[in-house]
């Protein structure tokens, strides 16, 4: 069971959140001149390590906003918790929440 | 070799022998060898899958120059975890083969391997719970019966009549409307097919190399040459990755990137009653699958933790989900208690079909994203993959399986059959 820390509500039971696997992946900017190969690692291949690994949740019965986690997959301990388009952080800090965003929005180019 | 076989056979004779001997003449099942420096093949892996993938290339191809490396022990990954139900009723034409040929060497598999793997086709029912279900178990079942696969739409009588104890009233949250039913379909001892299979692989000279776990593939000039492994370096021809959950590790070890994910899948036995369930029942909708034991135990599995994890381990959600949905079916089992739970880690793929054939990089081939699903396809997957190994090249039951087919499009969509039940 994961307790993970969103940055706008704080610690919450994983049963309110939805997973968006892995964080990062922005869609190419020019899909009709990507060969077969580039669109297909696109769309399917995903980094699955074993250790730190950037992915997305929503907090999808709270504030109902995404953000990015770094979270070991070998121990589930989360490691870093950042905003949606923030470079993801140095891996092994403690985690950081990210001040609310003024702003009101997420986006930030990425696909969700 | 031959002498070896016949001299360890078990047989009711070898039972009356050994009872003589009070029980204590039993010899190991297989070898513990130290490893060679150099193998023709490796197949890193020691569950289901990668044993029988060595016992068929020795089988069917006469390569024994084969070891097969284990990180930990025999069968302790998925073919251990899961909860051994086979069955072969799949959508689409190309996994209802290679599901089928697999469920056709499991019928056979007892005998062949001199091992009871304790096959029992007690039948498999799917249920029905609203009129997409319906539709689409129709649409199913006629789709299986064109490719010669037994299966059949069961009404909620014939249900009822079945399964007594599953809760057919048409006031329940989530009424039964029917099923459909592979009678030959059923459930087979887990460890018993891993250990047969390594007994009969050792048999022919297969080396089975536990606690050695893979660090490093090597490579020279795009095609391997050998593995790192905290036991040693370990040369080779051709290796093939079985590894379930850990693929991607492996292939990022190998350099190539994959269309993988892995995740905990859990399930759950409860304690041992009396002979109340005798067929598997798996309900897709609420979400759920349950057999019994031949101890008794109720076995029930669901689905996956939605986040990638390697850690064995899984969320209590998921686990309380799945038995809330025991209870919608078996309002009886509510006073049961559930005595062990567990995780194991699964390697699914966006179309919840297998990958088997060849990688980026020569004479290193990958057998792995059999996901929720693997262990029905033990026997078949071995097969095909020994096939892969021994010619270069897939066999035509596993060519639709190609890495390559996320670049060409041709995915094999069974979410319906495999993403969900297994």
């Amino acid at each position: 069971m994961l307790l993970i820390p969103c940055p706008w509500c704080g610690p919450r039971d994983e049963i309110e959140f939805g997973c968006g696997g892995e964080a990062h992946i922005a869609r190419p900017e020019n899909p009709d001149e990507l060969s077969d190969e580039a669109w297909a690692d696109y769309l399917f291949n995903r980094a699955n390590p074993k250790g730190p690994f950037a992915e997305r949740w929503v907090h999808s019965h709270g504030c109902r906003r995404w953000f990015n986690v770094v979270r070991d997959t070998a121990t589930n301990e989360i490691l870093a918790v950042y905003e949606m388009g923030a470079p993801r952080p140095e891996i092994g800090s403690p985690p950081v929440l990210a001040s609310p965003d003024e702003s009101g929005t997420t986006s930030d180019g990425e696909s969700l | 070799m031959a002498l070896r076989l016949s001299a360890s056979r078990y047989s009711i004779g070898s039972l009356i022998r050994n009872a003589f001997g009070y029980h204590e003449g039993w010899q190991r099942a297989w070898r513990a060898p130290e490893p060679k420096e150099r193998y023709q093949v490796i197949v890193i892996g020691g569950g289901g899958h990668g044993l029988a993938t060595a016992y068929y290339l020795a089988k069917e191809h006469g390569i024994t120059d084969v070891a097969v490396l284990e990180k930990g022990w025999l069968g302790g990954g998925n073919t251990g975890r899961n909860t051994t139900i086979i069955r072969s009723n799949y959508l689409w034409d190309e996994s209802a083969a290679i599901y089928e040929k697999a469920l056709q060497l499991y019928e056979g598999l007892s005998q062949e391997l001199n091992f009871n793997i304790m096959l029992s086709q007690r039948g498999v029912l799917n249920l029905a719970h609203n009129l997409h279900d319906l539709r689409e178990i129709s649409r199913r079942v006629n789709a299986i019966r064109l490719n010669g696969i037994d299966s059949e739409i069961l009404s909620p009588e014939e249900i009822k009549e079945m399964v007594p104890i599953l809760n057919t009233s048409p006031n329940a949250r989530y009424p039964v409307l029917g099923g459909s039913l592979q009678r030959r379909g059923g459930v087979a001892r887990h460890d018993a097919v891993a250990w047969g299979l390594a007994r009969a692989a050792d048999a022919r000279g297969v080396d089975i190399i536990q606690n050695c776990e893979v660090t490093g593939i090597l490579r020279e000039g795009g095609k391997v040459t050998g593995v790192e492994t905290s036991r040693g370096t370990i040369m080779a021809e051709k290796i093939g990755i079985v590894v379930a959950g850990h693929s991607s590790v492996l292939a990022d070890m190998a350099g190539f990137r994959m269309p993988v994910e892995s995740h905990p899948l859990q399930a759950l036995v409860s304690e041992p009653i009396k002979p109340i369930l005798d067929s598997v029942i798996m309900s897709g909708t609420v979400h759920v699958y349950v057999s019994q034991s031949d101890r008794g135990e109720l076995v029930m599995g669901a689905g996956i933790d939605s986040h990638n994890g390697y850690s064995q381990r899984g969320s209590l959600p998921v686990v309380e989900h799945m038995v809330a949905a025991a209870m919608e079916l078996f309002p009886i089992f509510s006073r049961l208690r559930m005595m062990r739970q567990w995780g194991g880690i699964v390697d699914t793929c966006p179309d919840a079909s297998p990958i088997i054939g060849t990688t980026p990089v020569d004479n290193l081939f990958i057998n792995c994203g059999w996901g929720t699903g693997g262990f029905k396809a033990t026997p078949g997957s071995g097969w095909v993959f020994a096939h892969t190994i021994a010619r270069g090249e897939p066999h035509p039951l596993n060519a639709p399986f190609s890495l390559e087919r996320f670049t060409a499009g041709k995915i094999i969509d069974e979410h319906g059959a495999a993403g969900v039940a297994h």
